[in-house]
C-alpha cells in the first residue's frame, strides 16, 4: 500500500528488442503533418519507450513541459478563449532589450490567442512601436526608477503585485511574466499556462539540491535547509492564472520583511520565488527549453527546442 | 518534509505513457509520491465523496466494498459515502474511521437493468446541485460490484478523472466499442477518439462532476426521445463527453482491475503485463444474468 519512488525505471529490460511501434516518438506539433485524427490510444500508449530521457512529470503530477510531450491543436482549442497577459520590465539602460523581445515574441508567443502586454518602464516615450497582431494589445506603464539595480529587481515583484490587485483581475485569465532581456526563438503557446507554472533554471537542472543557490541564511524568510528541495527554478519566466498569483504577492511580502531584517537574499527574486514554490508546488513546470541561457556550454543533446 | 528530490533525468516510467498529449497525467503506480500529495490534499482540508449505486439485488456488494474501501480509499482524508438505495434497510453496519460517514439516498429502481445504469447520471447530476456542491469538494462515482485491494488515493483526484478501460487498453481507437451510429448523441466517428473510458469510475470537483453528468443525462434524453439507446448505454456518452471536454487526470488499469481482461492482454501484450504492478480496485466476478434479473 501508499508511497511509490519517484525516478526509478520500469523493470522492462527489453527496450531495445522492442518493435517498431514501441520505437515511434510522439510527432511533435511542429514536425508532423499527422493530424489527431490519425491517431489512437495505441500510439499514445505505446509510443514512448527509446525516446524518453527525461523526466515529463513530476512526483506530485506538475506536467515538466519539453518538446514532444504535448499536441498544440489539442491545446489551443481548450484555450481558445483566454486572455494571457505578459508583464514585461524595461528599466533604464534594459530598454534596449525591448525591440528585440517585442519583435521576436510577436512571431513565437502565444501566437493565435490574445494577449495584452504591459511593458512597466521608466521611459515611455522610448518604447518603440511595432506592428503586432489582431487583437493585441501594448500598455506601457510608466514606473519609478531605483538607483541600484538590485532594487529594481526586488521591485519588480512589488509593481506586478500592485497592478494585479487593481487591474489585471478584471482582464485576463493568465499572467506570465518575463524578463526583458530575453528574446524567444521558437514557440511559446498555451502549453506552459496553468494555475501556477515555474521554469527551470537552467544552469541548476541537473544538480543536486545541495548545489542550489537557495538562500541559506536561516534568517531570510527565503531560506531552504539543504536537505530539502526539489527543483530550481528562474525568476525570469514564471506565472499562472490571474488567481495563483499570489506568488508574486508571496515574494513580495517575504522581500519586504527581509528588507526589515536587513538581509538580502542571494539572487533575490530568485530565492523567494523557489521558496515559494517548494511549499506552494507548482502545477507546471516548464524545461530549460523554455529558458536557455547561450552563454553556457555543451547544450545537452535532449533540449530539442530552445 | 524529507523526500528524495526529483531526477530529472529518469523518467519515473519508461515502459507507459504518463501523460496526455494535453498534458493530463496518466496515473501509474511510480509516477508520484504520495505523501506529497497527502500534504496537498490536507491543507485544503479536503473532504472526497463517494457516490455508489446499490439498487436491488446489488445491494449484496455493500458491505465488501465498504470493508475494503476503509483499508484502501482515500485513508487518512474525510469521505462522505453517497448510497443510493431503493433497499435503505438493507444497507449493512460497517465499521467507520474517524472522519468518514455513510448518507443512504432513496431512490427508484427501474425494472431494465439499463435504465438503473443509466439513471445514475440523473441522479448524480440532482445531488450534485442539491447537497455535494456544500457538502464535499470532490466526487469519485464507482460501481458497487468492486472491491479495493492496494491504495487509492488522493492521487486520483484533480478537475476531471476517467479511468482506462481494462480491456482496450493499448487498442487501437478504430476498436473502441464507441456509439458509432450518428443518430445517437454519443456518436462517436472513427476518426476521432483518445481512449476508451470506463463507466465504472469517473470524478472530479462537484461542479465538473455536475457538468459531465447533467450533460450526459441531456444526451440520454434526446437519444431516448428518438428512440435509441447507445450501445454501451451511459459508458457511450462519458466517453463522448471525455472526447470534447477532456480530463485532467487519467487513471491507468491498475484503478480498474478485470481479471477477465487479463488473459486478453497476455496474449496481446505477449507478457508485458508488468506494466500493471498493482491492482487496486477490482472488478468482481459475477452471474450477470442472475444479478440483473
Amino acid at each position: 500500500m501508499g508511497g511509490s519512488e519517484e525516478g526509478t525505471p520500469g523493470p522492462n529490460g527489453s527496450s531495445s528488442s522492442q518493435g517498431a511501434d514501441w520505437a515511434t516518438p510522439l510527432p511533435s506539433d511542429r514536425d508532423s503533418g499527422e493530424t489527431e485524427a490519425q491517431r489512437g490510444e495505441g500510439t499514445y500508449l505505446r509510443s514512448y519507450s527509446l525516446q524518453i530521457v527525461v523526466l515529463i512529470t513530476t512526483p506530485w503530477f506538475a506536467p515538466i513541459i519539453w518538446d514532444g510531450t504535448f499536441d498544440c491543436a489539442i491545446l489551443d482549442m481548450q484555450f481558445r478563449n483566454t486572455t494571457v497577459w505578459l508583464t514585461v520590465f524595461a528599466i533604464k539602460k534594459y530598454v534596449v532589450f525591448l525591440k528585440l523581445f517585442l519583435k521576436t515574441s510577436v512571431k513565437y508567443l502565444m501566437v493565435g490567442h490574445k494577449a495584452n502586454y504591459y511593458i512597466f518602464t521608466d521611459q515611455p516615450a522610448n518604447v518603440l512601436h511595432i506592428l503586432l497582431q489582431e487583437g493585441w494589445q501594448v500598455v506601457v506603464l510608466e514606473v519609478h526608477n531605483y538607483p541600484h539595480w538590485q532594487d529594481v529587481s526586488m521591485h519588480s515583484m512589488e509593481m506586478i503585485s500592485n497592478f494585479s490587485k487593481q487591474q489585471f483581475l478584471r482582464e485576463v485569465d493568465y499572467l506570465v511574466c518575463l524578463d526583458v532581456e530575453m528574446k524567444l526563438s521558437d514557440h511559446v503557446g498555451v502549453e506552459i499556462l496553468f494555475s501556477l507554472f515555474g521554469t527551470l533554471h537552467p544552469g541548476f537542472y541537473t544538480a543536486n539540491c545541495q548545489a542550489f543557490t537557495y538562500e541559506r541564511h536561516p534568517l531570510s524568510q527565503a531560506y531552504i535547509p539543504r536537505d530539502e528541495g526539489d527543483l530550481y527554478y528562474a525568476g525570469s519566466f514564471l506565472g499562472g492564472s490571474v488567481l495563483e498569483v499570489p506568488v508574486t504577492r508571496h515574494c513580495h511580502q517575504a522581500m519586504m520583511v527581509d528588507h526589515a531584517n536587513l538581509i538580502e537574499a542571494e539572487c533575490h527574486d530568485k530565492s523567494r520565488l523557489n521558496k515559494y514554490l517548494l511549499y506552494h508546488k507548482s502545477t507546471k513546470v516548464l524545461s530549460p527549453e523554455y529558458l536557455w541561457d547561450e552563454r553556457m556550454l555543451c547544450r545537452p543533446p535532449f533540449l530539442r527546442k530552445l | 518534509m524529507a523526500y528524495p528530490q526529483p531526477d530529472l533525468h529518469t523518467p519515473c516510467r519508461e515502459d507507459v505513457l504518463v501523460v496526455t498529449p494535453w498534458l493530463a497525467p496518466i496515473v501509474w503506480e511510480g509516477t508520484f509520491n504520495i505523501d506529497i500529495l497527502n500534504e496537498q490534499f490536507r491543507l485544503q482540508n479536503a473532504t472526497i465523496g463517494l457516490t455508489l449505486f446499490a439498487v436491488k439485488k446489488y445491494v449484496i456488494f455493500l458491505k465488501l466494498f465498504l470493508q475494503t474501501a476503509e483499508k484502501y480509499f482515500m485513508v487518512g482524508h474525510r469521505v462522505n459515502y453517497y448510497i443510493f438505495t431503493d433497499l435503505p434497510d438493507s444497507v449493512p453496519r460497517v465499521r467507520l474511521q474517524e472522519g468518514r460517514q455513510v448518507v443512504i439516498l432513496k431512490v427508484q429502481s427501474y425494472t431494465r437493468w439499463q435504465d438503473i445504469s443509466m439513471h445514475r447520471m440523473e441522479m448524480i447530476s440532482n445531488f450534485s446541485r442539491q447537497r455535494f456542491l456544500r457538502e464535499v469538494d470532490y466526487l469519485v462515482c464507482a460501481d458497487v460490484d468492486m472491491i479495493f485491494s492496494d491504495h487509492v488515493g488522493v492521487e486520483i483526484l484533480s478537475s476531471l478523472f476517467g479511468t482506462l478501460h481494462p480491456s482496450f487498453y493499448g487498442f487501437s481507437r478504430l476498436d473502441f466499442t464507441y456509439e458509432r451510429r450518428p443518430q445517437s448523441q454519443a456518436y462517436i466517428s472513427k476518426d476521432e477518439g483518445d481512449f476508451y473510458y470506463i463507466g465504472a469510475l469517473f470524478g472530479g470537483s462537484v461542479q465538473e462532476v455536475y457538468r459531465l453528468t447533467k450533460a450526459c443525462h441531456e444526451a440520454m434524453m434526446v437519444d431516448q426521445a428518438n428512440d435509441i439507446e447507445a450501445i454501451w448505454h451511459e459508458e457511450s456518452h462519458l466517453n463522448k463527453y471525455l472526447l470534447y471536454y477532456k480530463p485532467t487526470k487519467v487513471l491507468s488499469p491498475e484503478y480498474m482491475w478485470d481479471a477477465l481482461s487479463f488473459y486478453t492482454w497476455e496474449k496481446a501484450l505477449q507478457g508485458r503485463h508488468a506494466v500493471f504492478r498493482k491492482r487496486r480496485f477490482r472488478i468482481l466476478p459475477k452471474n450477470l444474468t442472475a444479478m440483473r434479473n
